[in-house]
């Protein structure tokens, strides 16, 4: 099987941003929320965030989940603003 | 009601209607919250966002210790269901999808034909040695579940096929990136050069 010339690129920008640490998706689960928050905030992501940061680089599951995350928190909030 | 993150604990904790109230109420904010986003997803309908509520809800009830009141508590266990139904309809879409498909790789040409007769020389240099750590310097789950991977494979669906946790698999696929990491620095490719190479 070969992988396409846009599977390869995937595959080399993924080896480009692996560190030697990582946090694994449950983990990225665990602190999403927070991170989320202070994306809506504009708040700067703390040293503890950027593991978060990290992942979410690296894992398309996760950042497809961040992205639905920050929808939905903008959607509860314009319910909560016109309520 | 309109609740803080104390009240919901305090709530969830509780026996009764307090309980019930609070169910109730989380239930249709993360009904009314999830809707919009996965509204025009293939396979969800009313039906399915029920179920998710339903399965987050027992989620969310057996991991309230772990909540750390680091961020507000509606959006924990959004995020919670959001990974419920992703689950879902990542299964529904991937169980039919054998990962026996996944086997060794083939080196494919990696030259743009509008491009830089050097610069071409240089992707296939280190394409080529990718392709050789990948063959030589993984172990076959390794390979496997890392090309899964990058061929768009849910990952629930991957480790499930291997008999591992989602975790497991995550170690698995990280440690097969920080050898092929090794083997392209071993091979004189730093992750700048190869940036600057495929312009990622």
């Amino acid at each position: 099987m070969a992988l396409s010339r846009q599977e390869m690129k995937s595959l080399l920008r993924l080896i480009d941003v692996t560190h030697e640490y990582e946090i694994n998706c449950e983990e990225c689960l665990a602190k999403v929320n927070e991170f989320a928050e202070c994306h809506v905030q504009g708040k700067v992501v703390s040293e503890g965030l950027q593991t978060v940061e990290q992942h979410l680089a690296l894992c398309g599951e996760c950042r497809e989940e961040y992205q639905l995350l920050l929808e939905t928190l903008t959607e509860l909030d314009d319910t909560s603003n016109h309520s | 009601m309109t609740r803080d993150n104390e009240s919901w604990i305090g709530s969830l904790r509780d026996s009764g209607a307090g309980r019930e109230e609070a169910l109730s109420d989380l239930r249709g904010i993360l009904l009314h919250g999830l809707r919009r986003p996965f509204c025009n997803r293939a396979g969800v309908d009313e039906s399915f966002l029920e179920d998710v509520a339903q399965q987050s809800l027992l989620r969310i009830l057996e991991k309230l210790s772990e909540f750390e009141g680091r961020s507000q508590f509606v959006t924990w266990a959004t995020s919670i269901a959001i990974r419920v139904a992703m689950t879902d309809l990542r299964h529904r879409r991937w169980r039919d999808v054998s990962l026996d498909a996944i086997g060794s790789v083939t080196a494919e040409q990696a030259v743009d034909p509008d491009g830089d007769p050097a610069q071409n020389a240089q992707r296939q240099s280190v394409v080529d040695a990718m392709y050789r750590v990948i063959e030589t310097g993984l172990t076959a789950r390794q390979r496997t579940a890392l090309l899964a991977e990058v061929k768009g494979m849910a990952q629930c669906e991957i480790a499930r096929q291997l008999g591992i946790t989602q975790n497991a698999l995550y170690k698995l696929t990280h440690d097969a990136r920080k050898r092929l990491k090794r083997g392209l620095e071993a091979a004189g490719y730093e992750a700048g050069d190869v940036q600057a190479l495929f312009e990622m």
